[in-house]
């Protein structure tokens, strides 16, 4: 078995009434692609939100390679190598594609920030608007950047907040081929609602439901599970 | 890129030669308004760039006064220690100020700074037997050199600001279009997308808080030497205001904005107390005009229609 890269215990995350996450324990192997599925409102980004510092949890504790770093604040997390990616395109809209990327590649102190810049703007195919002010790309493109901002920071773990939402089908087959590229260096966690994509990449599902774990396991035990079945994936 | 250098040169040369042909009124004017700049330019580093608006620089231009001025009168300093005393002085009380400030964000921050210039106002005041409160005091003309140059004579004066002028103004433009500068407008632009990017905003701010501190500290010691007076006026709100108008006039967030700010404020100010004694009215009129039209300030509608490359 490979090592374990990040662990939640019993963690929590309440909004006066609403167990957003609740108790949740939760394991993720290093090296692998581990997806995070569940209806609408069940807490995947909530949960993602709490492993990556955005927001503070209500109980529990999150260690990653080895330390503890729940008290950690969200860009000491960064700087330890997770980097978190939006459900809601969160991009520099005023500012040009070029620095966008530029602002993620350039804390790791490049010393060719111009060219690491413009090679991770080609991973995605974006290199050809760098200029281009990121605001005024269509919707896909957006997208596209937000998933190049995560991988330009060159980041241990990986956490993705449904990134194919809104993207063609050819983007979403050349997303599929980035993401398997960088593994086994990076170790991503994905919440995706496309089934295609969760069951052509991942090594492991876990399924939330109201906040907690309903379960976890390779596609194949996801896809047999009645509780998962009548829960989610609509039997 | 090589464009906005040239435009940066070409303004400076400009104001070189203007000395030469400018009658004596406008020729104080010019160096005035160039110390002024400097202020706003720092100004705008906190407020164009890192989206900082603060309420409060009025302490950090008046520190800088007062620890020159007071550095030279109570201290005997010479002139040039007295300058670098009134830079740092500017950094270091916007780093304190800063620490506690930026625990806060938007009309908090305001507040807070507010309340902190009022704070350094009253404490001006209240140390009166020192600073002789409103009154103030004037720096005697033999302290007010640099070596050779006799900085009350207009010709020395002129080209003491302008050399200062000059230093703000390219470090600005170098500091904007280095890896801090881009990181101080990604907190303008959006501070969430910052932290997850893994920047410390309050680390990021402050340095910018400082930096905006040394700028106001540097201009609040010039304006001493080269004008020879030091007064609480200068601590006032207004002097917090000022540099805000300026930017807004010129373009927040552009190198060249507090200058040209600086200058259409003074001479409409200037020409308009010449008519009425509603100068105040006309200021208020050009910043609707400004607010209806170019909410972006002169530059900032420039950039916006075709002059992308303006730094
Ligand atoms: N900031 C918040 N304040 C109050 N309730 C929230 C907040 N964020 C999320 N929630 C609630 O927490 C639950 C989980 O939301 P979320 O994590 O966004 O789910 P998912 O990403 O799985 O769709 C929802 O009921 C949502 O309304
Ligand atoms: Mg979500």
């Amino acid at each position: 078995m490979a090592a374990i890269i990040l662990s939640a215990r019993g963690l929590s995350k309440h909004y006066d009434g609403i167990k957003a996450v609740e108790a949740v324990d939760f394991d993720l192997q290093a090296g692998q692609i581990h997806a995070l599925i569940g209806p609408n409102g069940a807490g995947k980004t909530t949960f993602v939100s709490l492993l990556s510092g955005r927001i503070p949890p209500s109980a529990g504790r999150i260690t990653f390679d080895g330390a503890d770093i729940t008290k950690l604040p969200a860009h000491e997390r960064v700087a330890r190598g997770i980097a978190y990616t939006f459900q809601i395109t969160s991009i520099y809209a005023n500012l040009p594609v070029f620095d966008n990327v530029a602002l993620a590649i350039q804390r790791k102190g490049s010393r060719t920030l111009r060219a690491d810049t413009m090679a991770a703007l080609a991973r995605v195919g974006l290199d050809p608007m760098a200029d281009q002010i990121a605001g005024t790309l269509a919707y896909g493109h957006q997208r596209l950047l937000e998933i190049a901002m995560g991988l330009s920071m060159d980041p241990k773990l990986l956490i993705l907040d449904e990134p194919t939402q809104g993207l063609a089908n050819a983007e979403i087959d050349a997303f599929n081929t980035l993401i398997r590229a960088v593994t086994p260096k990076t170790t991503v966690l994905l919440i995706e609602h496309n089934m295609d994509v969760v069951m052509d990449l991942a090594d492991q599902i876990t399924v939330l439901n109201f906040g907690e774990t309903l379960a976890t396991g390779t596609p194949a035990e996801i896809r047999a599970n009645p509780a998962v079945q009548s829960a989610y994936l609509g039997g | 890129m090589t464009r906005a250098i040239a435009l940066h040169l070409a303004v400076l040369a400009l104001l070189f030669a203007a000395q030469f042909i400018l009658p004596p009124y406008h020729h104080t004017n010019i160096a005035r308004i160039m110390v002024l700049a400097v202020f706003a330019m720092g100004y705008n580093i906190a407020f164009g760039y890192t989206g900082l608006l603060s309420l409060g620089h009025a302490l950090f231009f008046a520190t800088g006064l007062y620890a020159t001025g007071l550095g030279i009168e109570l201290w005997g300093l010479p002139a040039a220690p007295a300058l670098v005393l009134g830079l740092l002085a500017g950094g270091a009380i916007a780093a304190a100020t800063g620490v506690l400030a930026l625990r806060t964000g938007g009309v908090s921050f305001m507040i807070v700074t507010l309340m902190f210039a009022q704070a350094g106002y009253l404490t001006i005041l209240y140390f009166g037997s020192y600073t002789r409160g409103d009154e103030g005091f004037v720096i005697a003309r033999a302290a007010r050199s640099l070596g050779p140059l006799d900085l009350s004579s207009d010709t020395p004066r002129y080209f003491a600001a302008l050399i200062l002028f000059a230093l703000g103004l390219l470090a600005n433009l170098a500091l904007v279009r280095s890896r801090l500068g881009r990181a101080m407008v990604a907190m303008r632009e959006n501070e969430e997308r910052s932290r997850m990017l893994g920047y410390n905003p309050f680390k990021v701010k402050l340095t910018a808080l400082v930096i905006s501190g040394l700028y106001a500290g540097a201009a609040g010691a010039a304006y001493g030497v080269l004008f020879g007076y030091v007064g609480a006026s200068f601590a006032a709100i207004q002097y917090s205001i000022m540099p805000l108008l300026y930017v807004l006039l010129g373009g927040a967030g552009t190198t060249l904005g507090p200058f040209l700010g600086a200058l259409l404020m003074f001479y409409l100010i200037d020409l308009s107390s010449g008519v009425t004694t509603a100068h105040l009215f006309v200021v208020g009129a050009a910043l609707l005009v400004l607010v209806l039209f170019a909410p972006k300030g002169i530059l900032g509608w420039l950039r916006d229609r075709g002059a992308k490359w303006l730094p």
